[in-house]
């Protein structure tokens, strides 16, 4: 067999194993689908009114959706580290390290299994989203572009992560510090609010955010954009798709060699 | 005979400035095919790293080694190949079944999935798992989840097996067990190098055994060799009043063949003997004879602690004590 081969193989086999886990902890998944719908519904009801309609003259929960799409699954890769750090401290990744396995397999097999999480997240948003009366207004096949756009954001993230997990090295920090990252950057952002509401250096940081074009990205391709409420003026958010791939192959060009290079020379305590 | 694993100089350093610890000091080893070295040392002392240094975890910082001829450093990829880790941790995913720790072992090897279902049968039937091999690991006992995580190390059969405190923490009964299994094993000609707190562990499982302390092996040889060192057995008196431990200094001075060791704290009183029970009777004779009131007494073997004492003139508790207030190499390491 081939490097390439071995590779494939070996990450199929770490991506079979944590999947397990996500069928047999079923405590995980009933969480992992919990917080989206909670999400959901928080914002829908909570915020609709106060900066909804009769403010912006825009549905809010259409708007709304992308935008909690985005930040679920951008919570959804701090998986990613916390399971590698936890991993690290349990010994095992010493045991992989010590297979003639091949050294990315482990990473790509953590990484892949967290694309079926945020796939279920996915999923269980989009049917809480319909029942409070979120539509797709375009055609399946874009919808199906926007939810891609949104998985190869948070894969790129997840490779963020698993960086951080094995630098961190305690799964529990790895959460909060993720945390403390996270939600700022999900804020400062397109996701819950109108940009242009916001004083001028976080406006010009929501503007140029990835997270902010992630958004758009799959506001436009649901076709839940409206016409009374354009895009500002930015390149980034003039071409959100383009802008969203960039980011995400910016950040995989260089967090995966570095979160390899790393996994080689780190073993538990 | 040629070794299986030749280390030179390995130097390991975690940290720098202050905080700077040498987990590896210039560590010479060698382990010699087919047989079993014991690496016997107390928390701290470089077991651990050396252990991973040979299983290419660690990169040493210093010195050269090598597993079966192939250098670890140049090629540890080559190394993988031929040798089998079980950590001081049993690193088996509690989600999985016995099985599918295996077969998930056997398939990182490359063995194929036919051959890994097979041979992950075939190790839970060896290691006693059988029943136990369709369940989720969490509900294995500590002693099962060790067999399990050994197991995972001889997956693809190889010539070289490293075990890092394989009976650390597991009852007495489990370590009996663990030693069976580990036993036989080397009865079919794998080379072990394998670390240990526990002396009689090493006497158990090793042909050869090196002491090491502060990142240097400090004595290598057979556990008979290494016994004589420490002055083979020894009586052990506790006086029942601290004002006769003169006295009690002097009677077993003209009993033993070394030097006495008085601890005022504890009231001991410690001196290597040879002639087994009769010296015992001597010395409880003289004693009495003396007028000196005896709180306890006994005939002792030497212990890692006496072997510590003997080499480096501190305990092993000592060394515990000392390195539970700074940071242990065990714990910087990594």
């Amino acid at each position: 067999m081939s490097a390439l081969s071995h590779t494939v193989a070996d990450a199929v086999t770490v991506t079979r194993r944590n999947l397990i886990k996500i069928k047999r902890v079923p405590d995980l998944l009933v969480f992992t689908t919990l917080s989206p719908i909670m999400f959901v519904l928080l914002f829908a009801y909570i915020f609709a009114g106060a900066i909804g309609e009769q403010n912006t003259g825009v549905d809010y929960k259409e708007f709304l959706i992308a935008g909690i799409f985005a930040q679920t699954v951008v919570f959804g890769s701090t998986f990613t580290g916390f399971s590698l750090a936890e991993d690290l401290q349990k010994g095992f990744i010493d045991r992989f390290r010590t297979l003639p396995m091949s050294p990315s397999a482990m990473l790509i097999g953590r990484t892949m299994s967290d694309v079926v999480n945020n796939v279920i997240s996915l999923v269980v948003m989009g049917l809480t989203g319909l029942l409070v009366g979120w539509r797709i207004r375009s055609n399946p096949l874009d919808a199906l572009a926007g939810a891609l756009v949104l998985l190869v954001f948070a894969y790129a993230i997840s490779w963020i992560m698993a960086y951080v997990g094995l630098i961190v090295r305690t799964p529990e920090v790895v959460n909060n510090a993720s945390f403390i990252v996270i939600f700022p950057l999900t804020f400062i952002a397109n996701t819950f609010v109108n940009p242009e509401t916001l004083p001028t250096v976080l406006k010009n940081f929501a503007y140029w955010n990835p997270v902010s074009s992630v958004t758009q990205a799959a506001r436009e391709l649901f076709g839940n954009t409206n016409p009374n409420f354009p895009p500002p003026d930015v390149w980034s958010l003039q071409h959100p798709v383009l802008y969203s791939l960039l980011w995400s192959v910016a950040v995989m060009a260089v967090f995966v060699p570095l979160s390899v290079r790393q996994y080689q020379r780190t073993t538990s305590r | 005979m040629t070794d299986a694993v030749e280390a030179e100089g390995l130097v390991k350093v975690y940290g720098s400035g202050d905080g700077e610890v040498r987990a590896l000091d210039g560590l010479d080893l060698r382990v010699a095919e087919g047989t079993v070295v014991g690496l016997l040392g107390p928390n701290g002392a470089g077991k651990t790293t050396t252990i991973k240094v040979l299983t290419t975890l660690l990169v040493p910082d210093g010195g050269r080694a090598s597993v079966n001829g192939t250098d670890v450093v140049a090629d540890p990829a080559g190394v993988k190949r031929t040798i089998g880790v079980s950590g001081q941790y049993a690193a088996v995913d509690e989600y999985l079944t016995g099985f599918e720790n295996l077969d998930m072992v056997g398939r990182l090897y490359h063995l194929g999935a036919k051959a890994a279902r097979e041979r992950a049968r075939e190790l839970l039937a060896q290691f006693d798992l059988a029943d136990a091999g369709d369940r989720q690991v969490k509900g294995y006992s500590g002693g099962m989840r060790r067999r399990l995580d050994l197991a995972g190390a001889l997956v693809a059969r190889p010539p070289i097996l490293f075990l890092d405190e394989p009976t650390t923490g597991l009852d007495p009964r489990s370590r009996l067990g663990m030693w069976k299994v580990i036993d036989e094993l080397v009865r079919e000609g794998t080379t072990l190098l394998l670390t240990t707190q526990y002396l009689e562990e090493a006497d158990q499982l090793a042909d050869r055994i090196a002491v090491i302390d502060h990142g240097r092996v400090i004595a290598e040889g057979t556990a008979d060799e290494l016994k004589d060192q420490v002055g083979g057995e020894r009586v052990e008196v506790v006086v029942a009043d601290a004002a006769d431990l003169g006295r009690a200094h002097e009677v077993l001075g003209g009993i033993g063949i070394g030097e006495v060791g008085v601890d005022d704290r504890t009231r001991r009183v410690t001196v290597p003997v040879s002639g087994g029970a009769s010296v015992l009777v001597e010395a409880v004779r003289r004693l009495d004879d003396a007028g000196v009131t005896v709180s306890d007494l006994a005939l002792r073997r030497p212990t890692l602690d006496d072997v510590f004492l003997t080499l480096t003139g501190r305990s092993a508790e000592e060394i515990d004590d000392t390195e539970d207030q700074q940071p242990s190499t065990e714990e910087v390491a990594s």
